[in-house]
């Protein structure tokens, strides 16, 4: 019982950690980036790439990888995305194309296997009642709770924050009230790459880099951001606690395969259901007949 | 002082009459104006398998075949229906695995088992998508790109229907001639098909669905019955592809509900021309060849046809077919302003 209450909080926040990055993009700032994954999986590869085979300082090489994570996001807008702005299908599809052809990319260049690997930031681990967790598993925690923190005030009480707000509210408003929605685009796409690119320093030295990680995480963050509704910060981080749960208990009880199977589930009954999501209020009307 | 600009002026040939499928020939040259480019298709795709050399790419012709039903049935739920599907994969995959359980488990021979597999298929698929049809644009096209990773995964998970091994020993079609030629046909009878239904007043019901569902409704009209309408042909002509892509390979697994039958489709159409129902065809004929001369390189061949994907998205949104036929029906000249 323990087991489930300590491995689902750790989940949980895992996902929604992954999920941030998303959600400030496409549930925030309504530009859909779907090669989220794919820049996750940069980051670990960029962070493997600095470490091993430049040898760097292994925290110097997590905030160089983080960083270049963040302009290749912002690129990829500048230079491709920005041309399909606001028709979101195109949106989808050229940022999905972008993703797949990055990560088939790492494939084919021969990133492949269980050779990448990044070490934990702190070794030894800890029983919580009766549960071993070692102290990674308990950072991810920790790091996760900041960073939601970190957000929520972002988004609220700063200017920048709030531009993003603003522009996925009402464009043809923020506009008038002097915010250049297209700079914001590519900001919002730069800082959801840089949180991708968090979450993946963080959570990638529990196991290995691999490719298939990146559509795991795209998939998981639409999961969480589907579910909380979009543009809700309260919604994704629910969303990620009901989704994290379920998956432990369904990976205790019926085997590790199904753990997909609820994300997936989850957005396809969601949409169904509700497709503005447990809090999300946005659009509701516009997008059901 | 050299400040006068210029204007590119189109005007239609003078063969069209009021609308774009109303032509009034008026001699044998404009009747082979209008035929050329239909008949050139047609026999064209007819003779090809005589042309190419070798058994391998005579295969990959019915693999560009297959394809192309995928990609035309993607292009007529997204530009005559309005729904835009990202998940070609579960189409096939489902034709796929019913027309392989049909072949190995009860012994229906392959072409029996493929009309059978795809009007079933095309039922489940039908059933499956029906409550989530009231959603629109992108909620329809995310849950549908989630289907088939959902399939896949229950599959994996659950291991039945073979689990990752998939179905081995499907039958295969009795002649290679006839594998082409089933294919083939197929493909351009259902191409003639949809080009024909679009223009009935079924057609012009399904694309007023799409232009404005409100106005339909209003008009006493369920648009949902009409929406799964138009799934219900997608997804027919998906599960046919499907049901074919298995008695071609011999062989059906979980890799029938993999990225490439969503991608490729979408890409095709892309490139060829989306709402033209041809542009699929022409754009299968160009991406399937170069996916298949870059196989021996793995997966760099997914890279190449998003990059292209991508590129033509966000760059040449129109597509080849509808640049073609503007380039063929209307002369441009300069005049100055």
């Amino acid at each position: 019982m323990m087991d489930i209450l300590v491995y689902g909080t750790v989940n949980s926040i895992s996902l929604a950690l992954m999920a941030l990055g998303f959600a400030l993009v496409y549930g925030i700032s309504r530009v859909a980036n779907f090669a989220h994954g794919a820049l996750y999986v940069v980051t670990g590869f960029l962070t493997w790439t600095l470490f091993r085979a430049a040898e760097l300082n292994y925290v110097l090489s997590i905030l160089l990888a983080m960083v270049m994570t963040g302009l290749i996001g912002a690129a990829i807008y500048q230079f491709f995305l920005i041309r399909v702005r606001g028709m979101s299908i195109s949106e989808i599809i050229a940022s999905y194309a972008i993703g797949l052809a990055i990560l088939e990319g790492f494939r084919w260049g021969g990133f492949k296997g269980m050779t990448y690997t990044l070490p934990t930031f702190m070794q030894g681990s800890v029983i919580l009642a009766g549960t071993p967790v070692d102290y990674h598993r308990l950072l991810v925690v920790l790091i996760g709770v900041g960073v939601v923190a970190f957000l929520w005030l972002f988004t609220h009480y700063t200017r920048i924050g709030l531009a993003l707000r603003g522009m996925a509210q009402d464009e043809r408003a923020a506009l008038m009230l002097g915010i250049d929605s297209d700079l914001m685009a590519v900001v919002a796409m730069g800082f959801g790459s840089m949180l991708a690119g968090l979450s993946a320093v963080v959570l990638l030295p529990l196991g290995n880099i691999v490719v298939e990680k990146g559509y795991d995480v795209l998939i998981q963050a639409i999961a969480v951001c589907i579910v909380g509704g979009l543009g809700s910060w309260a919604g994704a981080v629910v969303a990620a606690f009901i989704i994290g749960y379920a998956q432990i208990m369904t990976v205790m009880w019926w085997g590790a395969h199904y753990q997909m199977v609820v994300a997936l589930l989850a957005i396809i009954v969601t949409l169904i259901l509700r497709p503005s999501g447990l809090f999300g209020r946005q659009k509701e009307l516009e997008e059901r007949v | 002082m050299r400040d006068e600009q210029r204007r590119k002026e189109r005007l239609d040939r003078g063969i069209k009459v009021r609308a774009d499928s109303l032509y009034a020939l008026m001699s044998w040259r404009e009747l082979s104006y209008l035929t050329a480019p239909r008949l050139l298709l047609i026999v064209g795709i007819l003779a090809l398998p005589f042309l190419v050399p070798s058994l391998y790419w005579q295969r990959v012709i019915s693999v560009v075949c297959i394809y192309a039903l995928l990609a035309v049935s993607f292009d007529f739920l997204a530009h005559f229906v309005g729904l835009v599907s990202l998940g070609g994969a579960f189409f096939i995959g489902v034709g796929g695995y019913i027309s392989a359980l049909l072949n190995t488990s009860l012994g229906v021979p392959p072409l029996a088992a493929i009309p059978i597999a795809a009007l079933g298929g095309a039922v489940i698929c039908t059933v499956m998508l029906l409550p989530c049809l009231p959603l629109r644009g992108v909620y329809f096209a995310i849950v549908t790109l989630m289907y088939p990773l959902l399939l896949m995964r229950v599959i994996e998970a659950a291991n039945i229907f073979g689990g990752t091994d998939g179905i081995m020993g499907v039958e295969s079609f009795p002649t290679p001639r006839v594998e082409e030629y089933f294919v083939i046909g197929v493909m351009l009878l259902f191409l003639f098909l949809l080009r024909r239904l679009v223009n009935t007043d079924l057609g012009l019901v399904l694309r007023a669905v799409k232009d404005n569902d409100q106005a339909v409704k209003a008009s006493g009209i369920s648009i949902t019955l009409f929406k799964a309408l138009g799934v219900f042909i997608s997804a027919f002509l998906g599960c046919l592809a499907g049901a074919c892509i298995v008695h071609i390979y011999m062989w059906g697994g979980i890799s029938l509900f993999a990225l490439d039958f969503s991608i490729l489709p979408i890409a095709a159409t892309v490139i060829g021309g989306g709402g033209t129902l041809v542009g699929p065809v022409l754009g299968c004929f160009i991406l399937v060849p170069i996916s298949e001369l870059l196989r021996e390189f793995g997966t760099l061949r997914i890279v190449a046809y998003s990059v292209i994907l991508m590129a033509f998205v966000v760059y040449r949104s129109e597509g080849i077919m509808n640049y073609g036929q503007r380039k063929y029906h209307q002369f441009e000249r300069w005049v100055k302003v």
